[in-house]
């Protein structure tokens, strides 16, 4: 079995990164989001990034930290509502921002790993997204084209993986990353826990390994954007 | 007098219908859960990946793979179940979902919502309202009637960039509740101590009986 089990972050992105690449990550707001990988293209300096997120993180955390180095040329987003730093950027022309409806953007990804050209849709007929995009009618309903993406690479964040590259997702932190994984040609995966062959319930396993190339483990921060409580009723 | 926040959320909670998948936007939406009536049980999926989403967790029990679509720590259910993305947005546009209610900035008489932008101003993005507004069974918003200024954002059309065209099917404001019907509005009942006057005054939207 080829081992896919790297040393760090730098080593399993090492040779996969150029200036103007595309790269799909998965995560919602900082949930999620492969913190380690994002950190080490921050330091590799990696420019004219497009990369396809569902969020564009915070400021100094996430795909944030990017931003801030201005290693970003394009974002492909639902929404970008807690980036002051996107927010100016874009507004000042510096950035350029393909607003996707989030299910589009989550189908699209998965279209594109499942090799599917593009899909028609109902999500955005009517609006600023259907402009230009061929039109179709089925049943007497309007539907819009919709392409598949497939990025040079993707990182993803995944709870646990074996050393074959299966990887098992833990509670809303799975969201876009197992669509993210298939779409990119390759996938790097980082996880806080690499357990021997044979430990996952095959049954159980979210996202087989097939679609994972190169998989590291560390030590995550995991911030937590919104911390929301309720008190304890006496 | 016109209702609060709490309160259009709890007219809002009224809409529910035991047995139903809900999506929850974020805002006033979010804060229809706490009025959902006894004996009526609903499943709120949170588009982020999850069904049967549970209440906000006691201090020192947030967990940050725990959140919902407004990114707040929330807690599971025993029916709880979680999925990726293109699986959520799947349920959502695949028609799976009885209703969504969600906040708005503008809607028109004809259904149109708009409640994602504001050009040259506040980028935020659509997020999953597109998909929610063209897959789910039925479409609720919650809202103020009027801006700061006192402006109509119950329009004849929406001068904002659209979410969905036609797809609104009732409004509660904090004067009221009103549904698009062939033609404009129709008042289906006022908020307390508001007068029908006083609604059509706030209204640019046609109104019809």
């Amino acid at each position: 079995m080829k081992n896919k089990v790297y040393e760090s972050a730098d080593a399993a992105l090492a040779g996969l990164l150029f200036d103007g690449m595309t790269i799909a990550s998965g995560g919602f707001g900082l949930c999620g989001i492969p913190e380690l990988l994002i950190a080490a293209i921050r330091k590799a300096g990696t420019k004219g990034l497009t990369i396809a997120s569902n969020n564009a993180g915070v400021d100094g955390f996430g795909l944030g930290m990017l931003l801030e180095s201005h290693q970003v040329k394009k974002m492909i987003s639902s929404y970008v509502g807690e980036n002051a730093e996107f927010m100016r950027q874009y507004l000042s022309g510096e950035l350029e921002l393909e607003f996707n409806p989030q299910g589009t953007l989550a189908e699209r990804l998965r279209a594109g790993g499942a090799g599917i050209g593009g899909f028609y849709t109902r999500t955005g007929v009517g609006t600023v997204i259907a402009e230009g995009k061929d039109v179709k009618m089925f049943d007497g309903k309007e539907y819009i084209l919709e392409t598949g993406i497939i990025t040079d690479i993707s990182i993803v964040k995944a709870w646990k993986a074996d050393p074959s590259g299966n990887l098992v997702f833990r509670k809303t932190a799975r969201n876009f990353n197992p669509p993210a994984a298939t779409a990119g040609k390759v996938c790097i995966a980082e996880v806080e826990e690499i357990v021997p062959l044979g430990a996952l319930d095959p049954d159980g396993i979210h996202l087989p390994g097939i679609y994972v190339h190169r998989l590291i483990q560390g030590q995550h921060e995991k911030r937590i954007e919104n911390r929301t409580t309720r008190k304890k009723e006496a | 007098m016109a209702w609060d926040r709490n309160q259009i959320a709890a007219r809002a909670a009224k809409e529910l219908q035991d047995g139903w998948y809900v999506n929850l936007g974020i805002g006033i939406p979010t804060l229809v859960a706490n009025y959902i009536p006894e004996g009526v049980s609903v499943t709120l999926q949170s588009e982020n990946g999850m069904l049967g989403m549970g209440p906000f967790p006691y201090e020192g029990e947030e967990d940050p793979d725990l959140i919902n679509a407004g990114k707040q720590t929330i807690t599971e259910l025993p029916q709880t179940a979680y999925f990726d993305s293109a699986q959520s947005f799947a349920m959502i546009r695949g028609g799976k979902i009885a209703m969504a209610i969600l906040g708005a900035m503008e809607v028109a008489e004809n259904g149109d919502l708009a409640n994602w932008m504001i050009p040259g101003k506040l980028v935020k993005g659509m997020g999953g309202a597109m998909d929610l507004v063209a897959g789910v069974g039925r479409v609720v918003v919650v809202m103020d009637h009027t801006s700061k200024h006192g402006e109509s954002k119950v329009l004849k059309a929406c001068t904002l960039p659209l979410t969905g065209k036609g797809v609104v099917n009732r409004i509660i404001s904090n004067l009221g509740v009103l549904d698009v019907v062939p033609g404009g509005l129709k008042i289906v009942e006022l908020a307390e101590d508001v007068t029908e006057a006083e609604l059509r005054a706030a209204t640019d939207a046609t109104l019809v009986n």
